[in-house]
């Protein structure tokens, strides 16, 4: 669990996880925003179901791959929450475009 | 379609400088960043934290706080600024210019430029310890990046684990900022003053590194958190998160309560823009990482295409500083710009503090070498976190007739997932080396193809200028 330190400028951004209303502070990640608000995994895994949670925060594990505004595969650490946003948990390996897939797998 | 002289890709130290300088030459230079201000991870969120939460530089330290004048530096050059965007294909076509596709805002970009500088530095060493995979457990620089740019701290007990300079750092920027660790485990083996003392003469040269280090040591013997030391055996329990971390420190069982977990044994280059255009890479033993091998004009092995900064070879914000100065200026004087006023003389200067930050290294390596550990890897323990790819599997590969890293990735789909190898790649050469009793250099790494970031579909589908 994260907690935060006295921020008295701090702007709250309001978005949706799963539905659900949370608040974050403007310039979080959405992978910070989600850590803050007491989310502990944000995506399970497309082979065995566990629960991943982001581990690097600069977008190299990609641990924080998340759908948000319905794009999967987001990296949650590289892009900044905003208001309004519908973030949802990644359950497994949705939609990436086949040959891309292939491809950047080879 | 955008035209330019020098594409730089990368906003810290290193690229920064280098943006400053080749606009000072006046070459027409664009800096493409994925986050969305500039000073790298060193000095992530940096103005953000000078103008909206000046208290707490205040324990983030002197060194994070000069980064400002680094981004007002680099934001007055003139330099064209794509922040937020993504390099997910670099090309080194026969003839004529690079292009780079870059995915920035919505729309995938195509840059032609007649020179790259790539300035994407460094990553945590990936360590993977049992449990490693559990909600809970981060990097060490990923905790501090939450607090650089959110302000955000895991709850007690936090515990630290790993070895080196960042973790220091790290811990004693906790304490300062109120934070408590319930402990810090060091994985440093025994010995290590005596291992850096022949290096010592030598890195006197960095003194201002070395006063530092000395400085950051003595606050974290005086913090009164509690240190173990000669950790080894690591290991992160617990079923849905981590709850306790085991080890053995001077080969005594600890058991230790935590529900945040961070590691972090030192930095190696980040490989996936210098291994996707090719690039010629060599091992470094003292390092255990690939390095790409550059010029000391810091050119790569493909022409035209240089590397500043910790990419190269790991040497800390000054160092890249200097060989980001370095880069662009041949650089400028390679495509003929108009205004390079003693180039040479300023050449000379960023060569010999570059020495003078270098120096250190040695000493640093000696004293914090990485895991030695690695490459024996078996069991169960997940090597590659995307696939779920254990050791014992990476070894059977060997045993299936895998000579290196892209056999082993048909057989076991290891480095096949999103990170495409970043978190595996360094751990699976070192098995398979070990498993072969050869060299890594005879053992190579995974070949890198496009897209190196998840690019959506309608960044594709609006793929600018391609006709
Ligand atoms: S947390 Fe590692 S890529 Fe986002």
């Amino acid at each position: 669990m994260f907690r935060r330190l006295p921020d008295p400028r701090a702007r709250a951004v309001h978005f949706t996880f799963d539905g659900e209303a949370l608040t974050a502070n403007s310039g979080d990640s959405v992978a910070a925003a989600l850590l803050g608000a007491g989310i502990e995994h944000s995506r399970t895994t497309p082979k065995s179901g566990t629960a991943r949670a982001p581990y690097c925060m600069m977008g190299v594990c990609f641990e924080c791959l998340i759908e948000i505004d319905g794009v999967a595969n987001r990296q949650g650490c590289l892009v900044e929450v905003r208001d309004g946003m519908a973030v949802r948990r990644q359950q497994g390996a949705p939609g990436l475009p086949e040959d891309l897939a292939d491809e950047g797998g080879q | 379609m955008t035209r330019i002289d020098l594409a730089i890709i990368g906003a810290g130290p290193a690229g920064m400088e280098a943006a400053a300088t080749a606009r000072e030459t006046g070459l027409s230079v664009l800096l493409i960043d994925e986050q969305p201000e500039p000073g790298g991870q060193i000095w992530r969120a940096i103005e953000c934290n000078v103008s909206e939460r000046p208290d707490n530089l205040v324990f983030l330290g002197p060194d994070y706080a000069a980064g400002a004048a680094r981004a007002e530096r680099f934001r007055a050059s003139g330099a064209n600024y794509w922040p937020s965007a993504m390099v997910w294909h670099l090309d080194n076509p026969e003839t004529g210019d690079k292009t780079a596709l870059v995915a920035w805002d919505g729309v995938t970009r195509q840059v032609q430029a007649r020179s790259v500088l790539l300035a994407t530095g460094a990553m945590e060493r990936p360590v993977p310890i049992p449990g490693w995979t559990l909600p809970g457990v981060m990097s060490i620089g990923a905790a501090q990046t939450m607090l650089k740019s959110s302000g955000l701290y895991p709850e007690a007990p936090l515990v630290l684990a790993g070895s080196g300079p960042l973790l220091l750092l790290f811990a004693v920027q906790c304490h300062a900022a109120g934070i408590p660790i319930s402990a810090v485990l060091d994985t440093t083996p025994a010995g290590a003053m005596t291992r850096g003392l022949p290096h010592l003469p030598k890195a006197l040269l960095g003194w201002r590194t070395l006063l530092k280090g000395r400085r950051l040591m003595q606050a974290l013997a005086s913090s009164g958190i509690p240190v173990y030391r000669h950790v080894r055996n690591l290991e992160a329990l617990g079923a849905d998160s981590v709850e306790r971390v085991r080890c053995t420190s001077d080969g005594q069982t600890v058991e230790i309560e935590a529900t945040t977990l961070l590691l972090h044994e030192g930095v190696v280059p980040n490989p996936q823009l210098t291994r996707l255009i090719g690039c010629e890479h060599r091992w470094n033993a003292a390092q255990r990482c690939f390095h790409p091998m550059l010029s000391d004009r810091g050119e790569t092995s493909v022409p035209g295409v240089f590397v500043a900064g910790d990419g190269g070879g790991i040497g800390g914000a000054p160092a890249a500083e200097n060989t980001g100065r370095i880069a662009a200026l041949e650089i400028a004087e390679e495509l003929g710009a108009v205004n390079r006023p003693s180039g040479d003389i300023e050449i000379v200067k960023a060569r010999d503090n570059l020495r003078a930050q270098m120096a250190v290294r040695p000493l640093l390596d000696a004293m914090y070498p990485p895991p030695d550990w690695i490459g024996k890897l078996d069991g169960d323990v997940l090597v590659c976190r995307c696939e779920e790819v254990s050791a014992r599997a990476v070894r059977g590969a060997v045993a299936d007739g895998a000579p290196g890293p892209n056999q082993a990735k048909a057989f076991l789909r290891a480095g096949m997932g999103p990170c495409q190898g970043r978190m595996c790649g360094l751990t699976v050469t070192e098995i398979l080396a070990d498993a072969h009793g050869k060299e890594p250099d005879a053992i190579g790494y995974y070949r890198i193809r496009p897209p190196i970031k998840p690019v959506t579909v309608g960044e594709l589908a609006a793929l600018d200028g391609a006709d």
